[in-house]
């Protein structure tokens, strides 16, 4: 029965530290999704050329989700908050000029210690911010 | 076998918290949340108005982080005190019957945020709509840590007398 015991917790240990990759893995956050998939589901396009207006909606979509604000630069077009819920919630919302009649609007989020990789999160972020927009969020082909 | 069951699903949870279904979901306590953090303020300059919020938040002993003029954010925090010395009293006198130890805050870090912008549904030019969101985070006599975002109607009611009070303008409630 002892060794019965002891194998099962190394068994289990095993299996809990399975999924610590390597340092170069976690910085680059390599996954199972590609940088395409992952820019696909977190971006959408708006028919604006406003980047201030864009980026002012963003920000009070972000309010509106119960995030406080971190930090904004307009000249970069970043916006990063932070929800606390009995979790953590941060987020990094990035908006830049695609063509001269376009704005393109990126998001990440960072759950907990991992990264949301579910797109459902960010298409209910979208649909919030197309809302606040008034304009329709496109995929970014 | 039933222990060593145990064991394995505890390990294998350790460090797994789901993802809400419903974080980046507007809930239904949205647009009173909004009323709550938010005042409109007509016949004013936004810059007056950033400069006023910011004089507001240092006379609350605030220090500044972050600021993004263009965008009309102000982020500021300060530590203080968590507890007061009747409720550690309390805690302790539970813990001496009870044997049941009830951490307390040691300390608390308290952020603030203020977003200010051009009202989207205004008539007049000048008028703009500011929301403030505070939370802190407190740390508990036994290491962890408490993080929450404030929701006394008692505290942004009183924030917003002051930013009233040196603009020289009532806010409006929205």
């Amino acid at each position: 029965m002892k060794s019965h015991a002891l194998i099962a917790i190394a068994i289990a240990t095993n299996l809990a530290l399975a999924g610590c990759d390597s340092i170069p893995a976690r910085v680059l956050d390599e996954g199972d999704q590609t940088q395409l998939q992952k820019r696909s589901y977190q971006s959408r396009v708006f028919d604006t050329a406003d980047k201030q207006m864009t980026m002012r909606t963003v920000i009070a979509t972000l309010q509106d989700l119960d995030f406080v604000i971190d930090k904004a630069d307009l000249t970069l077009g970043t916006v990063s908050a932070t929800k606390f819920n009995r979790y953590v919630l941060k987020m990094t919302v990035s908006v830049r000029p695609r063509g001269t009649k376009q704005m393109l609007v990126r998001a990440n989020a960072q759950f907990g210690i991992r990264p949301v990789e579910d797109p459902k999160p960010y298409q209910d972020f979208f649909a919030s911010l197309e809302k606040a927009m008034f304009l329709t969020a496109q995929a970014v082909e | 076998m039933k222990k060593l069951v145990a064991v394995f699903i505890v390990l294998s949870l350790v460090g797994c918290q789901t993802f809400p279904p419903d974080a980046l979901v507007a809930g239904p306590d949205q647009l009173q949340r909004r009323q709550l953090e938010t005042r409109k303020y007509t016949g004013v300059k936004e810059a007056d108005l950033l400069a006023a919020s910011s004089n507001v938040l240092q006379d609350m002993g605030f220090n500044l982080e972050e600021s993004e003029t263009n965008l009309g954010l102000i982020t500021a925090g300060k530590t203080r005190e968590a507890a007061s010395t009747g409720e550690i009293i309390g805690k302790v006198i539970i813990a001496a019957f009870t044997g049941i130890a009830i951490p307390w805050g040691v300390a608390q870090n308290i952020r603030v945020s203020l977003v200010i912008r051009p009202n989207p549904q205004a008539k007049a030019a000048d008028e703009y709509l500011v929301r403030a969101t505070f939370q802190r985070v407190v740390k508990q006599s036994n290491g962890s840590f408490l993080m929450e975002t404030l929701k006394e109607p008692e505290l942004y009611q009183k924030f917003f007398e002051r930013l009233s009070k040196a603009v020289f303008i009532e806010g409006q409630t929205i």
